[in-house]
């Protein structure tokens, strides 16, 4: 047990423990703080594989991004201080019981498996390399996912602005006279 | 680094997973069921990232796919929260047992 083994099974403990708080805390504030709790550590585990690139990515997009726009819809949306309501025991049971169930089957199946980690090739993931792929349009190039997903992220932004688009009045008007 | 196996990051992963589809069982709140698919999909790119690492090292296929991932979440996160801004406008509500206008 040396000090990378510690600090692997230390993150391992904040990732899951975040996340199990932020699954069953009632408080969606609270929640959604564990959350990010559970995502830091996420990227902790990230750097500690010395993929940087992959940690940086996940502090600015899920960190910076998707918890403050989380945290936003929960202010626009509810009262963050009042308690949600608790779910049904039958369902926490069955739930907890389909999660212990599918948990120990992955685990023996993994444990059953046994990969072999043999190659000692050695891992080159800096930021150079990773730009040279994602834009090169040989085989292993990467351009054109690239594109797509840069055209889906649009169509994402339009659609958010179509669909929270507070309708006005003469759309109503419109509307009201479809109907008639 | 070498001392721990690819297997202990993949028990990580599993557990991480499931913890996330219990609170996508138990959760009735659409904000909170939304944070439980964060959770699942982050499962998924700790997957990619450690199998690309330990496997197949002289690649970077494993990273690529996490970051598409990652994208494709963020975009799915930004239409989800206008889909529930726009829902909590017409139902004063985000629970999903609310919303039942076009259950069968």
């Amino acid at each position: 047990m040396n000090t990378s083994a510690i600090i692997f099974y230390a993150i391992a403990t904040l990732i899951l423990g975040a996340a199990l708080l932020a699954v069953t805390s009632l408080k969606i504030f609270r929640s959604a703080i564990w959350l990010l709790f559970s995502l830091v550590g996420i990227a902790a585990l990230y750097f500690w594989m010395q993929v940087e690139f992959i940690a940086a990515i996940q502090i600015v997009v899920y960190v910076g991004g998707i918890v403050v726009l989380i945290i936003f819809s929960i202010f626009l949306t509810q009262q963050s201080g009042k308690e949600m309501a608790k779910p049904a025991t039958g369902k926490i049971i069955f739930s907890a019981l389909a999660a212990l169930l599918g948990t120990a089957f992955t685990i023996n199946l993994i444990n059953h498996y046994g990969f072999n980690t043999l190659s000692a090739l050695p891992f080159n993931s800096s930021v150079s390399e990773i730009g040279m792929q994602m834009l090169s349009t040989t085989s292993h190039g990467f351009i054109l996912p690239f594109e797509v997903v840069s055209m889906l992220l649009l169509a994402a932004m339009v659609g958010c602005i179509v669909i929270a688009m507070k309708p006005t009045a003469a759309n109503i008007v419109h509307l009201n006279n479809k109907e008639d | 680094m070498n001392e721990i196996p690819l297997t202990h990051i993949l028990f990580v992963s599993t557990a991480l997973f499931f913890i996330g589809m219990y609170g996508l069982f138990t959760r009735r709140n659409i904000i909170t069921m939304l944070m439980s698919i964060e959770l699942m999909l982050n499962s998924v790119n700790i997957n990619f990232v450690a199998f690309n690492k330990y496997l197949f090292p002289d690649k970077l296929d494993g990273l690529f796919f996490s970051l598409f991932i990652i994208t494709i979440a963020a975009a799915e996160a930004a239409v989800a929260i206008a889909i529930i801004i726009n829902l909590y406008r017409s139902h004063q509500s985000i629970d999903v047992d609310d919303a039942t206008e076009m259950k069968f």
